[in-house]
């Protein structure tokens, strides 16, 4: 016999009890994930901190895993994961064989060449000291950090929808380079296929000569398939323009040059090349040059006839992604005037990092999207 | 809608007409089937519609093509979009953005289509087209079918007065390419949009052409006519209509549904004859002695989550042919690539002559087992075809001249110095073909070895692996083409979801399926009978004297089954 609490309370009770599983899984704007990723990499370059840099390497890949889509791009993560623990390899490696050994701490002594005065008397290996490595690694995470926070918004922001929202005057150049980006993927399989059809010709599959005999059938499949997928975006309508007037050809083209020319007079004001007090008049000329790039690109859009369809939104989550970025960015930016020996770790002698209060706060805040976004759709039911 | 105005169209200023002097005028909600064999123009043809050809291509016209009054003379491919649809005939390749949804939207995008409208004509598509469930979906992630329908969604939201669609089920299994030809069905009678469609299968499409467009090579202009017209006069024509020409039936039929009604005589001037049987497998006679060519044993094979074989048991005897029947994604290439060593089994074992395929390599590879891939062009690398066939010849350790002279047999109009990938897609086939076959490989694999190929290229290669069979190599092709198993496969095995679900003699299995069916099965039935030749040869017999010479027919084929189970 049915009772009526075995009725009612279900509807009621689950959201409330799990407010998030409920929340609408859509696509956050690309470039809220781009504005975040930003914020991030500021930050980084603005401390030497070795902890605060792992601690957003690690903001960065936590929320990639958190809101990473199923999707073949979103898979790149890695591969910048990659590249970033090269560069600090290199970094270190470089450090080790042309470094000068200052500093007072020996870590271990390499044999080492002394080149002649005129090879600039460069000397190469040597005694290993400590500072020098430190400031080595220090330089090599931070700029690590920069590129995974660069990874990490390329795989969390799909290309398709950052076309999306790139002026309709380069349209055409983005869809050529998203396009690009996804026969990479592409190749990979190709070469894959290709392999495992020599093996059954009977020739090496390993091996530098089967590398020469691979090259051949994939840049034949990659050509035939530019080509179908050329004529099909033909097909489909693809850089049809609308027909515009003479002037509004000459407007579009004036206003770039006028933008660019003043753009590389204010450049040049600013450096301080002419006369170091005119700076400000160099920062009204970039902002200036700017504003005609603005105007031309705008005219030009309007020679495209192209609409959008469900263009993304700034909505609360997408805003305050942006948001978590750009705080993050002026909190180690404030944390770096404030307290400029906790965001830059001394190494000469070596001290145990600080942890400024100001740009803990930031970490939290960059980790923050992880949790404020909605989830990406799924890819497959 | 469509008119064309004395087209011709070539290729080089010296060369031949690849269309010739076209007078043609295809009205509205017109279903026009493009017929002809492989490098006939059939491509060109459909390319001038939309002005891919020349705009895209090259070449030199002459006449002229107006698309509801547009000329493509002074209308790209782009300019015609809202008027024209294409669909390529591999629709990933064609395919420019992500997911199915932003597919949809994208000519529409390109068009300039106001927002609100762009949304309700997505939703509309997806409805029309059954892809609802998969909006959000990967283009990637879909099946042959899902493919082909998205990609006719994505030029229809830009509501064409004309579809143009090349080859759109040569790719698909049975059930996927039914589900695309209803929806095209639906779009010509519902909201009356002139298809103009090419296809090889013809017994797949031919029942819902209006009209048909039958092109016969360079230079030679195009017959165009009604189907039973251009059927009862075509070299070019499905298994139904040989069957009627064989049984005299005027006009011939189209469909499995006029046949049958005309059949009835036929079935029964055959009663008591039945068709030669083939050579039976392992599974019929399960105590044959011999050891099978290849063994398969619980054989599983996993990528990443995603199962595509389950736990597979197949013995391979000489002389066999094995069709590997089932969906698109069922295995059957996982199968294939396990059988020659590709791919590395994640359960169970595979062996060819007792040896695993894996440890195999070189010459020694070759002789045991040798695979035609689904593109044959992966296996071709040289610059003419004379390099192809010495390169192979020094491959395979086999006396020079072997692949040439194997080649000379199969196509003896390819010239040595043509380049691979200027051949058609039956060429091409025949070359990979014969490369393999210069090892002499006890094990035979083709995958798809059909796609693309016209009706004359197909005897060819049905003749053929005959003869290997009979020759003692085991053959085993996986294929969507009943009409090609019906011919040659001694034994059918149906993949379904990694598992095989049905494995017995071809008459057995295809007959029990009305999905792996082929046609004369379906006009014949309950009678065993699969092909027009078993017919054909059966109706001599019958008609210089049909009492006596039933009971020795049936007792030769008694003879021919103990003598191969001895």
């Amino acid at each position: 016999m049915a009772t009526i609490e075995d009725r009612i309370p279900r509807a009621t009770a689950t959201p409330s009890a799990a407010p998030g599983a409920e929340r609408e899984r859509r696509w956050l704007h690309p470039m809220a994930w781009w504005a975040w990723a930003v914020g991030l990499a500021i930050a980084a370059s603005s401390t030497t901190n070795p902890l605060l840099l792992v601690g957003l390497i690690a903001a960065a890949a936590l929320v990639v895993e958190r809101r990473r889509p199923d999707a073949p791009w979103s898979r790149s993560f890695a591969f910048f994961v990659r590249i970033a623990v090269f560069v600090v390899v290199i970094r270190l490696l470089a450090q080790i064989l042309f470094g000068a050994p200052t500093g007072g701490i020996r870590v271990v002594a390499l044999p080492g060449i002394d080149l002649p005065v005129w090879f600039a008397g460069v000397r190469l290996g040597g005694t290993v000291m400590l500072e020098p490595m430190l400031q080595a690694l220090y330089d090599g995470l931070r700029l690590a950090a920069i590129i995974v926070a660069v990874g990490a918004a390329g795989s969390l922001a799909s290309p398709a929808r950052v076309l999306k929202s790139v002026p309709a005057a380069v349209y055409e150049v983005g869809v050529s380079v998203v396009v690009a980006s996804t026969f990479v993927p592409q190749l990979v399989t190709d070469v894959a296929r290709v392999r495992t059809n020599r093996r059954l010709r009977g020739r090496p599959d390993t091996g530098v000569r089967a590398v020469g005999g691979t090259m051949l059938p994939v840049l034949h499949s990659a050509m035939d398939r530019s080509i179908t997928l050329a004529a099909a975006m033909d097909s489909r309508g693809y850089g049809r323009s609308a027909d515009r007037s003479r002037t509004h050809r000459l407007l579009t083209g004036g206003a770039l040059l006028t933008g660019l020319v003043l753009v590389v007079i204010g450049v040049f004001l600013l450096l301080g090349v002419a006369a170091p007090t005119w700076g400000a008049w160099g920062l009204i000329a970039v902002a200036a040059g700017l504003g005609f790039a603005a105007v031309s690109l705008t005219l030009a859009g309007r020679r495209s006839v192209r609409t959008r369809y469900r263009p993304n939104t700034w909505r609360a989550p997408d805003i305050s992604t942006a948001l978590c970025g750009a705080a993050t960015a002026a909190l180690f930016i404030a944390a770096a005037r404030i307290d400029p020996a906790g965001m830059t770790t001394a190494t000469e002698p070596p001290v145990w990092p600080s942890l400024p209060w100001l740009s803990l706060v930031g970490l939290a805040i960059a980790l923050a999207p992880g949790w404020l976004t909605p989830d990406p759709p799924q890819a497959a039911p | 809608m469509i008119e064309f105005e004395g087209l011709s169209i070539r290729y080089q200023a010296a060369g031949p007409t690849v269309v010739t002097d076209l007078n043609l005028n295809i009205g509205e909600g017109e279903f026009v089937l493009v017929v002809g064999g492989t490098g006939s123009g059939k491509s060109t043809l459909l390319g001038s519609i939309n002005g891919l050809v020349p705009h895209f291509t090259g070449g030199i016209v002459s006449g002229e093509v107006r698309v509801d009054g547009r000329s493509t003379r002074d209308h790209r491919p782009r300019d015609l979009a809202d008027l024209v649809g294409v669909v390529p005939q591999d629709p990933l390749a064609g395919f420019v953005t992500d997911t199915v949804e932003e597919e949809l939207a994208y000519t529409m995008e390109c068009l300039g289509i106001e927002p609100s409208i762009m949304r309700r004509r997505v939703e509309e598509t997806l409805d029309l087209l059954g892809l609802a469930d998969l909006r959000s979906r990967a283009l990637r992630s879909l099946s042959g079918g899902q493919r082909q329908r998205a990609a006719i969604g994505a030029v229809l939201t830009a509501h064409p007065r004309v579809l143009v669609l090349d080859e759109p089920t040569s790719a698909l299994d049975p059930g996927a390419a039914e589900e695309v030809l209803a929806a095209l069905h639906r779009l010509v009678h519902d909201l009356g949009i002139t298809v103009v469609m090419a296809e090889h299968r013809l017994e797949r499409v031919v029942q819902y052409a209006d009209r048909i467009i039958a092109l016969s090579g360079p230079g030679v202009p195009a017959a165009v006519g009604a189907p039973p017209d251009v059927m009862s006069t075509a070299a070019i024509a499905p298994p139904v209509v040989h069957l009627g020409r064989v049984a005299g039936w005027n006009p011939p039929p189209i469909t499995v549904r006029d046949a049958r009604r005309q059949a009835t005589t036929l079935r029964q001037l055959l009663i008591g004859h039945l068709p030669p049987l083939r050579p039976v497998s392992s599974v019929a006679a399960p105590d044959l002695g011999s050891t099978p060519i290849a063994g398969v044993k619980r054989l599983g094979v996993r990528y990443g989550s995603i199962t595509a074989l389950r736990s597979v048991d197949l013995d391979v005897h000489a002389g066999e042919v094995v069709a590997v029947m089932g969906r698109n994604g069922a295995g059957k290439s996982t199968l294939l690539g396990t059988l020659v060593g590709s791919t590395t089994p994640t359960s169970g074992h595979v062996l060819i002559h007792g040896r695993d395929p894996r440890e195999l390599r070189g010459p020694e590879l070759l002789e045991h087992v040798g695979l035609v891939p689904q593109d044959p062009a992966d296996l071709l690398e040289a610059a003419t075809i004379a390099e192809e066939c010495a390169a192979s010849d020094r491959d395979a350790n086999c006396e020079a001249g072997t692949t040439r002279a194997i080649l000379a047999l199969l196509a003896p109009e390819i010239t040595d110095l043509t380049h691979p990938r200027d051949l058609s897609e039956g060429q091409r086939l025949l070359l990979a073909l014969s490369i393999v076959l210069a090892a002499r490989p006890g094990l035979l694999c083709l995958d798809e070895p059909t796609r693309g190929l016209d009706y004359p290229t197909k005897e060819r290669l049905a003749v053929l692996l005959a003869d290997l069979a009979a020759a003692g190599h085991a053959i085993v092709l996986a294929t969507h083409d009943v009409e090609l198993v019906a011919e040659v496969a001694t034994r059918v095995v149906i993949v379904a979801d990694g598992d095989v679900v049905a494995d017995g003699p071809t008459v057995e299995v295809v007959t029990s399926s009305p999905m792996f069916a082929p046609q004369v099965a379906k006009v014949m039935s309950p009678e065993p009978w699969l092909t027009v030749g078993e017919i054909a040869a059966a109706l001599r017999v019958a008609g210089s004297g049909p009492a006596t010479n039933t009971a020795t027919n049936t007792a030769a084929n008694t003879a021919a089954n103990t003598g191969e189970s001895a």
